[in-house]
């Protein structure tokens, strides 16, 4: 297990997040595949701070942390955005969302 | 280190990520999401890293899985509507993946090993937080309040109209 191979991990875990954030047509796919892309952005803090020299002090950790918690406020307010425009919409279709297009 | 295991652990998470990805189901999907957590904490507790993985396993498969569960059973959608698939993306996501994976193989200095560490205990991290990180601690708190009240602006009726 080198520092390459996590990074080859997390780089398609990282594009499988980006397939579902922008192929799927559904709100909800849109926010599993943000999700997806932050939880590959966090093996990546976490591999670089457990190869880099200073271990001893827990920089990688303590981001990946800050990083969990913004994505979990951002989980929120993406889900309650998703059932306001549900509630006003009848849809979830993110295709359908077009009343300010010109 | 062990190799096998880290082969394990990252088949099992890329497979159930392209099921969390693909699959047509959007609650076959959820559930995927909430398994593929558990492989990425696993990599965390692989790399010396076990409070980020429970952490990751209490806010992702505990709150946000249970959250999305919860926001596909309050939004009943005409199935045959919502399950188109666009290709672009696909295209995007493969040249983005030829992108990382070329700068990967281009740059040697991370075909590296991992250095003997010592295990982090908890207490360094809470020294952490609460003396180096205090400001972004306090600032990640002022976030949370203002998702939650946020939120819940969001969700609630207009009793005006």
């Amino acid at each position: 297990m080198t520092l390459s191979t996590l990074l080859v991990v997390s780089a398609t875990l990282f594009c499988l997040g980006l397939l579902a954030a922008l192929s799927r047509r559904h709100a909800i796919f849109i926010l599993i595949g943000i999700e997806m892309m932050l939880a590959a952005a966090n093996i990546n803090f976490i591999a670089f701070w457990r190869f880099g020299p200073h271990t001893a002090h827990p920089t990688g950790v303590i981001v990946a942390i800050f990083a969990i918690a913004i994505a979990a406020a951002e989980a929120a307010v993406g889900l309650a955005m998703v059932i306001a425009v549900y509630r006003h919409f009848r849809t979830t279709n993110v295709d359908q969302f077009n009343q300010l297009k010109g | 280190m062990n190799i096998f295991v880290f082969g394990i652990i990252a088949s099992f998470t890329l497979i159930v990520a392209l099921a969390a990805a693909t699959l047509p189901k959007l609650m076959h999907a959820a559930l995927s999401f909430a398994v593929m957590f558990l492989g990425i904490s696993a990599f965390f507790f692989l790399l010396g890293a076990e409070f980020v993985g429970l952490v990751q396993v209490f806010v992702y498969i505990g709150a946000v899985a249970v959250l999305i569960v919860f926001t596909i059973l309050l939004t009943p959608h005409d199935v045959g509507n919502v399950r188109g698939f666009g290709w672009s993306g696909v295209v995007v996501a493969i040249a983005v993946f030829g992108g990382l994976i070329w700068a990967i193989v281009k740059t040697k200095s991370v075909a590296i090993a991992p250095s003997v560490a010592k295990a982090l205990t908890v207490k360094q991290i809470g020294e952490a937080l609460m003396i180096s990180y205090v400001w972004p601690l306090l600032c990640v708190g002022v976030l949370l309040t203002a998702a939650l009240i946020g939120a819940l602006i969001l969700v609630m009726e207009d009793k005006r109209s």
